[in-house]
């Protein structure tokens, strides 16, 4: 909500998304998708509707319930990854592990950057890595906590092509290891085609073609 | 360059308003604002001071003469230069009230004087009645009047009879006001005024008895006090007079008054210094914000010289508004407050609009603003057109161009020399400047080493996430870092220095002090009441010991027949009169580090012992000759030993001791100090007093209190001079929360996104803010302990101690402060949803 006061972005959006699929959310500028992305993560709230999550209501949740919701249960990576400038690599990546409580929080971070091809960056300041080496940090700080549902917002935005599809190989890869619920907005139509089933929005709504998968 | 355009540019930008500059001109005003406000009061007190000097000092001039009256030829020639004189005598005595068995006893300060006083000013007296007729006192006894702490002290009304040394005096009235009362100096008791002529029969003025004379002169109009001053100085050269004029009417008091304000101003450029870390910063993150018009100007043809212009005419503008605000604060307030400041302060104050101490701070807060300002403005010149296209080609964290820092040094060196010139005492403001700039080194090695033990501790806060994240904050973010040590530890270090020094002053006078201070000094003993006395302390078994010893004061006029000052270069022992003893055999206690002393039955050619230390001091060799005067009389010895003399336990030293013959017939009394149980102390007291009553008491205990008084004033001013600068350091640090508030929110909305409750991340930032209050506050007391430390080992050549509740109350502060500063930011940040922090990010 701006100084210009509320204004409305999303309209009669009903949508399931099946536990371990992919979903891709497409659609021009300011079509509200990354908006849906941020209420399905608890990070923006509805100003009226009803969103369940691993069969909880989230829209009834306070800020630090919301929160301590995400915690193990939702992994997001961003367009602009979002790392802490303070903390090394290593460090981004076991604060949400820390967060939930793990005691080998430090151990599982150094698994997950391996499990990125970072493991010899552990020590690097996020000023001190590439773009595609920050989104790198970024996904692993995402998947570390085994989420059950990963929120990407346009995860390759930033990027050159090159280190994108790495960046989606990589995403994908983690998807599919932990069978966790992939929901991806993009700008580009082949990167949601690698997505089980595709949406589109347009000035808030879903389309009502489906592009790929079943729309209900 | 074109000075127009820079104008116009400068105009356009300052249309965004002041907003981001509130941090920059509150440190100015803040700044200035202290420093023209103790000037102010300084130059007020001054000014009063100058205006009632003469009704100060009782006269237009005075001179005084110790233990012995004016002789004839000297009061001749003070006669002679003036319409009128007017004598008094100054010393200190027991005024004694017998109600029933047990007298009350107080020791008072007694001006006894002519019919001529007050020369100059009137005594105001309660109630309301004229000098002479209070003095004259009933049929059968003389008047005396005193002041009311004392009068209340023995219980007295009007027309109650008290006595001084052997005669009674009826108690007239008490002493509201009077003329010459800031001139008396370090007083040890309460006021009594008497006429000289009623203590004829008192036993209190003999020869030999401590006191000293007055001789206040009303001066023709138009009289040339320097010609004058001079003559009689040069006349009464090694007479042992003193002069003084109504110019200085208040003498030691301005000369205090002068150096303490000096001293206050200081403190407050300290609270400047740290004020220019706030501007500085202000400076860098308005300007860091700017970078993009900075770009955009040179991509479209604006040359170096034209931004910077434009930015220091901006910085220029904001510079004098802040300048003036200080200036219109630190003048208006003391006006404001004037009748509480006059009320308040026990000198004449003229409080008005002096412009010497505005124009000195406006001078100082231009400087300082100069100097900090002048390094952030340079990296103007480094911002390059390619900015607008690669955030990275901005950065620059070298040194500025070397005009810069030429410029830098001028700046330091004229603030420096406007110190030197304002403060009139060159050691002084080197001293406070190095101390300052030595501060400031250290605080910064400090908070770098502060983030480096923040980043290598992370490691061991593992698995405590709130902590991690404070190190981790602490550790990379070491602009904050450093701003939080340098703008609190300044302040802090400066308490932390007075707290140490004045606990350890208080330490040294109240606790240590008395274990080894004598209960009482006696003074004014009679040569024919010495034995008497010894025998009443003999029999006491509560008297633990007893010290007594003939005291003469003299002057030490020449050595080795050369005038003494000249040879000793101004030393103390050679300023004004000394004691100066006899003693047949080595007393007690007394080590002879050097040469022989004198055979018991010794009556040959005068010989001295003097004090090793001090000999050494003004070099002097076994052998040499030193000449005293006494009351008039040059003697003239041999220094054939030196011993050893401790003036730090409150007992009996003496830097000049003589055979006794060498001082046979010089008139003279003797001084005693007594150790005793508390419990004993009354009866001696009353024992003693009581046999002879001309002898005067000082309690120990009662110095101590007075001086520890002095010392607690003089810290308290100079604690509110630090309090200046903590008040500054605190803007500055709410300045830096509010630069590091977008940082913050971004963390916090990440933190959100990963998991993290807001207890926990408010736990976090509580725990940055605390541990950065804790080291700059650590850091402070480190650099206040060395200071305090420094002084009381090497100025005052006394045992150091940690006082602990200073050295707690100022980490505390320091935690105190940081956590308010931190915390004024944090809830806001934290009630912010993730999503608009990140995606604005976008």
């Amino acid at each position: 909500m701006g100084n210009a006061g509320p204004v409305d972005i999303l309209h009669d959006i009903s949508l399931d998304i099946a536990a371990g699929s992919s979903l891709g959310l497409i659609g021009p500028s300011g079509s509200g998708k990354s908006s849906l992305l941020m209420l399905m993560g608890g990070l923006e709230t509805a100003s009226a509707g009803r969103i369940t999550a691993l069969g909880q209501d989230i829209t009834a949740l306070d800020e630090d319930a919301l929160a301590r919701f995400r915690r193990g249960n939702m992994g997001v990576v961003f367009q602009s990854f979002h790392l802490i400038p303070t903390m090394t690599a290593l460090e981004n990546v076991a604060t949400p592990l820390e967060l939930a409580g793990h005691k080998d929080a430090f151990e599982r971070a150094e698994a997950e950057l391996e499990a990125v091809g970072l493991g010899q960056r552990a020590g690097h300041y996020p000023a001190q890595l590439s773009g595609g080496e920050q989104q790198r940090v970024a996904l692993a700080r995402a998947s570390a906590p085994r989420p059950r549902i990963l929120l990407a917002d346009e995860p390759t935005g930033n990027l050159d092509e090159a280190t994108g599809k790495a960046i989606m190989d990589l995403l994908f890869g983690l998807q599919d290891r932990h069978g966790a619920t992939l929901i991806m907005v993009t700008h580009a139509p082949e990167l949601a085609a690698r997505c089980d089933r595709v949406i589109r929005l347009r000035d808030g709504r879903i389309e009502p073609e489906a592009l790929k998968g079943a729309a209900e | 360059m074109s000075l127009a355009l820079a104008t116009r540019f400068a105009r356009r930008e300052l249309r965004g308003g002041l907003l981001g500059f509130r941090v920059f001109l509150a440190c100015l005003a803040l700044g200035v604002a202290a420093i023209a406000a103790v000037g102010t009061v300084q130059s007020a007190i001054q000014e009063g001071l100058q205006r009632e000097g003469a009704s100060i000092l009782g006269g237009d001039a005075e001179a005084e003469f110790t233990y012995r009256f004016a002789r004839e030829d000297e009061r001749a020639y003070l006669e002679s230069i003036s319409n009128q004189l007017s004598e008094t005598v100054d010393f200190r005595s027991m005024a004694v009230v017998v109600r029933g068995a047990t007298p009350e006893r107080a020791l008072t300060q007694i001006r006894a004087v002519d019919s001529a006083y007050p020369l100059i000013g009137s005594v105001t007296l309660d109630p309301p009645m004229a000098l002479p007729e209070a003095l004259a006192g009933t049929a059968t006894h003389p008047g005396a009047v005193m002041e009311r702490v004392l009068a209340d002290r023995l219980a007295l009304t009007p027309g109650d009879i008290f006595r001084l040394g052997a005669q009674e005096f009826v108690f007239s009235a008490t002493l509201e006001r009077y003329p010459d009362n800031a001139s008396a100096g370090f007083g040890l008791g309460p006021r009594t005024i008497v006429l000289t002529a009623d203590l004829a029969d008192s036993g209190l003025i003999a020869e030999g008895t401590l006191f000293s004379t007055q001789y206040r002169l009303d001066l023709p109009a138009g009289a040339d006090l320097d010609q004058i001053s001079q003559q009689a100085k040069d006349r009464f050269k090694e007479n042992g007079l003193r002069w003084r004029d109504s110019r200085r009417g208040a003498g030691g008091t301005e000369t205090f008054i002068e150096r303490l304000g000096s001293f206050l101003v200081l403190i407050g450029l300290s609270g400047l210094a740290v004020g220019g870390v706030g501007v500085s910063a202000a400076v860098r993150a308005y300007l860091a914000g700017k970078t993009g018009t900075i770009a955009t100007l040179k991509t479209l043809g604006a040359t170096r010289g034209t931004i910077f212009l434009t930015y220091f005419l901006q910085i220029g503008a904001l510079t004098l508004l802040g300048i003036a605000l200080g200036v219109v604060l630190g003048g208006g307030i003391p006006l404001l407050l004037a009748p509480l400041i006059e009320e308040s302060l026990p000198l004449p104050a003229d409080i008005l609009l002096y412009p010497a101490p505005l124009i000195e701070a406006a001078l100082y807060g231009l400087l300082a603003a100069l100097i900090f300002t002048l390094w952030p403005l340079a990296r103007t010149e480094e911002i390059r057109a390619a900015a607008l296209f690669r955030e990275s080609v901005t950065a620059g964290h070298g040194l500025p161009a070397p005009r810069y820092l030429i410029m830098t040094l001028g700046l330091v060196i004229m603030l420096l020399g406007a110190a030197v010139l304002f403060s009139g005492n060159l050691r002084l403001t080197l001293w406070t400047a190095g101390g300052i700039a030595g501060a400031l080194v250290i605080l910064a090695l400090a908070a770098r080493a502060a983030s480096w033990l923040a980043r290598r501790t992370t490691r061991l806060a593992r698995g405590r996430p709130a902590l991690r994240l404070a190190l981790g904050a602490i550790g990379a973010n070491r602009g904050e870092t450093t701003s939080v040590t340098l703008s609190l530890g300044l302040g802090l270090a400066v308490l932390s220095a007075v707290g140490q020094i004045d606990g350890n002053l208080r330490t040294a006078f109240s606790e240590e002090l008395p274990e080894v201070a004598p209960s009482y000094f006696f003074i004014d003993i009679q040569p024919n009441q010495i034995d008497g006395f010894r025998s009443r302390l003999a029999s006491d078994p509560q008297v633990s010991s007893f010290d007594a010893a003939p005291m003469l004061r003299g002057i030490i006029t020449r050595i080795n027949y050369r005038p003494a000052a000249e040879v000793a270069q101004g030393h103390w022992v050679v300023r004004g009169d000394r004691g100066v003893t006899y003693s047949a055999a080595i007393p007690d206690g007394t080590t002879i580090t050097e040469g022989t002393w004198w055979p018991e039955d010794y009556t040959g050619p005068p010989q001295i012992s003097f004090s090793d230390e001090e000999a050494r001091e003004i070099g002097l060799q076994l052998g040499d000759t030193v000449t005293v005067n006494i009351l008039g009389r040059d003697i003239t010895g041999t220094v054939t030993s030196f011993r050893e003399v401790n003036f730090e336990n409150a007992g009996i030293g003496f830097v000049l001791s003589m055979n006794p013959a060498a001082l046979a017939g010089a008139p003279h009394s003797w001084i005693s100090t007594v150790y005793s149980e508390p419990e004993a102390e009354a009866a001696i007291l009353r024992d003693l007093a009581g046999a002879y009553p001309n002898i005067t008491a000082i309690r120990i205990r009662d110095a101590i209190d007075q001086a520890l008084d002095l010392v607690g004033d003089i810290s308290t001013a100079t604690r509110y001079g630090a309090l200046a600068t903590l008040v500054t350091g605190f803007l500055v640090l709410i300045g830096a929360a509010a630069a590091g508030d977008r940082a913050r929110t971004f963390e916090a909305a990440v933190l959100k996104t990963l998991g993290a409750a807001r207890g926990r991340i408010l736990w976090s930032f509580t725990l940055r803010a605390a541990l950065l209050g804790a080291a700059a506050g650590t850091v402070a007391l480190v650099a206040g302990v060395l200071g305090g430390w420094s002084v009381i080992t090497f100025v005052m050549e006394g045992d150091y101690i940690l006082i602990w509740s200073s050295a707690l109350w100022i980490i505390f502060g320091g935690i105190l402060a940081s956590l308010l500063a931190g915390l004024a930011f944090a809830l806001r940040v934290l009630n912010v949803r993730p999503a608009r922090i990140l995606r604005a990010q976008e």
